[in-house]
């Protein structure tokens, strides 16, 4: 576990001790608002109240040193979490007009509008490329086959058509790493997801696999709301409108990604991206 | 100093090393002990039955001559006893894994039933083979059909598919479940199209191996009231019948050593039949080991 030093002769830079958020998103063009967010893992609290708006259709980088929460945040927001066992959330997630906490919300219907993606390409092994890709329709319970046109629009989406074109019919398994990355993506983007969360999705991954999935976030941007986690400074500086710097289960700075990495508001936020810690 | 300290440890060394030589030489014995008389039971076998083997053998009925008694019934018998064991055995046994394994809570009785599981795997076969006949012969009016057979060697047989199954299930990445839950799945599609397609391999292996077991079971088929003389073929579930092991068993006690011949014959029927099975379960587990990875 990272503990910071205390630096002498350093004091937050804004007067404004409390203020987390400088993105000036309004309430209004927000796809997901979460409030007094919290997490537990049995008795450790890994989300500590965390309140955050995200901008409907841009692509969001939750950055912060291992351990401070980001995994949790994402997966509160489709409620992967309380899959844990003795895993427990508190506060609000607004999506779609409702708590996502209501009891009312079935969480399997919550993920067929929120995707995921994992740090580990986790293609199904019994299937094969096509068939992942359309997993989604017979996992939904859904009967009748999608159209091809599912099948290549997904793949095109995730950049990954033009590689597997001539080999649908072989495993998803027999794919290098990193285009079964991206068949996970196509396998998330099938379902129409209107938020796709993304975990690391990159950590696994040469730099030139790296590359093709930071190609595809940037083609997506706009039609679909992105918000991913990362350890990569540089792909949060490239990818993202904004990014969001979690310390120890807290927000601690919310801003757009060029002010962010230029000239944080927040002396934690300042050290980190420096290098300082983390 | 310092050269004499790593010189002591040499000989220390060397020391250690002859006691290890002596234990290998000791387990290697150990090893070679079961194999020899393995070696000299099939051989033994083999001489006696092996010449006795032959088309007229597998296709004829049981007869008071030796030389022209063959095995068909029992192997029918046999046969259509597995094929109704693994009809009976595999659902319930497939049911219990997934409920136990997906649904069951972690509590006191989860865990007695946990407990017996194992227990009942290790309950003496003709055990078994009362309750069968107490259970489907008499009080279920079964009589002493195939299906009152078939229904006890699924009891016997019943914990180790359970376990079988439940290890192979808990042998799924949890991250290919993960995968099924985001994908909008909810946990009996994920189970039915990611966790048991993965696991079958390995339940059938399980599910093989104790059939192979189950085929040699004498007791239990013995007790229940496997007929000794049958020169019929089953008819249908609920015919009389007889078995590999008893019809061997049969031979056996008989003074004429011609019928220890065909009892040798029959042996080596069954334990063709046991290898085959073996390698099947073998091939099946190396399918789900390739197929995870
Ligand atoms: N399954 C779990 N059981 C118990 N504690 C957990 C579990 N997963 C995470 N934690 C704890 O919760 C806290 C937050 O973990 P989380 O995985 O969200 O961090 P992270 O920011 O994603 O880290 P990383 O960058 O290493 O992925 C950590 O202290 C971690 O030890
Ligand atoms: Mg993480």
């Amino acid at each position: 576990m990272e503990t910071i030093e205390p630096i002498s002769g350093h004091k937050e830079k804004g007067g404004d001790e409390d203020r987390r958020d400088y993105t000036g998103i309004r309430d209004g063009a927000a796809v997901i608002k979460t409030v007094a967010l919290r997490a537990w893992f049995g008795s450790l609290m890994a989300l500590k109240g965390v309140d955050i708006l995200i901008a409907a259709g841009a692509v969001t980088a939750i950055i912060g040193p291992s351990g401070c929460g980001k995994s949790t945040f994402i997966r509160t927001l489709n409620r992967m979490h309380e899959g844990v066992p003795g895993a427990r959330v508190s506060g609000s997630v607004y999506f779609a007009g409702q708590d996502i906490y209501d009891p009312k919300v079935n969480p399997v219907m919550l993920r067929r509008r929120i995707g995921m993606v994992f740090q580990k390409p986790n293609p199904f092994p019994m299937m094969s490329v096509k068939d992942n890709v359309l997993a989604g329709i017979p996992l939904q319970g859904t009967r009748g086959s999608a159209g091809d046109d599912v099948l290549e629009r997904s793949l095109r989406q995730a950049a990954l058509w033009d590689e597997v074109k001539d080999v649908l019919d072989k495993p998803g398994t027999s794919l290098s790493g990193g285009q079964q990355q991206r068949l996970c993506i196509a396998r998330a983007l099938a379902i129409e997801p209107e938020i796709l969360l993304m975990d690391e999705p990159c950590s696994a991954l040469d730099p030139i696999a790296t590359a093709k999935i930071e190609d595809l976030i940037h083609s997506l941007r706009g039609g679909i709301t992105i918000i991913i986690v990362t350890h990569n400074m540089q792909q949060a500086a490239r990818v993202s409108d904004y990014t969001a710097f979690f310390y120890m289960g807290e927000l601690v700075e919310y801003c757009d990604t060029d002010t962010l990495f230029k000239s944080p508001h927040k002396t934690r936020t300042e050290d980190y991206i420096t290098g300082r810690f983390g | 100093m310092r050269k004499k300290g790593i010189a002591q440890d040499l000989s220390f060394r060397a020391m250690d090393e002859k006691i290890e030589k002596a234990f290998k030489a000791i387990m290697a014995l150990a090893v070679m002990v079961p194999f020899v008389i393995l070696a000299v039971l099939l051989i033994d076998t083999a001489v006696d039955g092996l010449p006795r083997l032959g088309w007229d053998f597998l296709t004829g009925f049981p007869s008071r001559f030796a030389a022209r008694a063959g095995i068909l019934s029992p192997l029918a018998g046999s046969a259509i006893l597995m094929i109704l064991t693994a009809a009976i055995a595999l659902p319930l046994g497939i049911g219990a894994a997934i409920y136990l394994e997906e649904y069951a809570g972690k509590n006191a009785v989860t865990a007695f039933i946990e407990i017996n599981i194992s227990n009942l795997a290790g309950v003496p076969s003709i055990i078994y083979g009362l309750l069968g006949l107490g259970l489907f012969v008499r009080f279920m009016n079964m009589g002493r059909s195939l299906l009152a057979g078939a229904a006890t060697l699924s009891l016997m047989v019943l914990p180790m598919i359970i376990m079988a199954a439940r290890e192979s299930m808990r042998m799924v990445p949890g991250d290919l479940r993960e995968a099924a839950y985001a994908l909008g799945a909810d946990k009996w599609t994920t189970i039915r199209k990611i966790v048991l397609p993965l696991s079958l391999p390995g339940i059938l292996t399980g599910v093989i191996l104790s059939l192979s077991r189950a085929i040699g079971e004498t007791a239990p088929i013995i007790t229940i009231g496997a007929l000794t003389y049958v020169a019929f073929l089953p008819d249908s579930v609920m015919s009389p019948f007889t078995a590999l092991p008893v019809q061997i068993f049969n031979w056996i006690s008989r003074p004429q050593s011609d019928f220890h011949v065909n009892a040798a014959a029959g042996i080596i029927v069954l334990l063709v039949i046991m290898i085959l099975m073996n390698s099947l379960a073998i091939a099946l587990r190396y399918r789900l080991q390739r197929r995870i990875d």
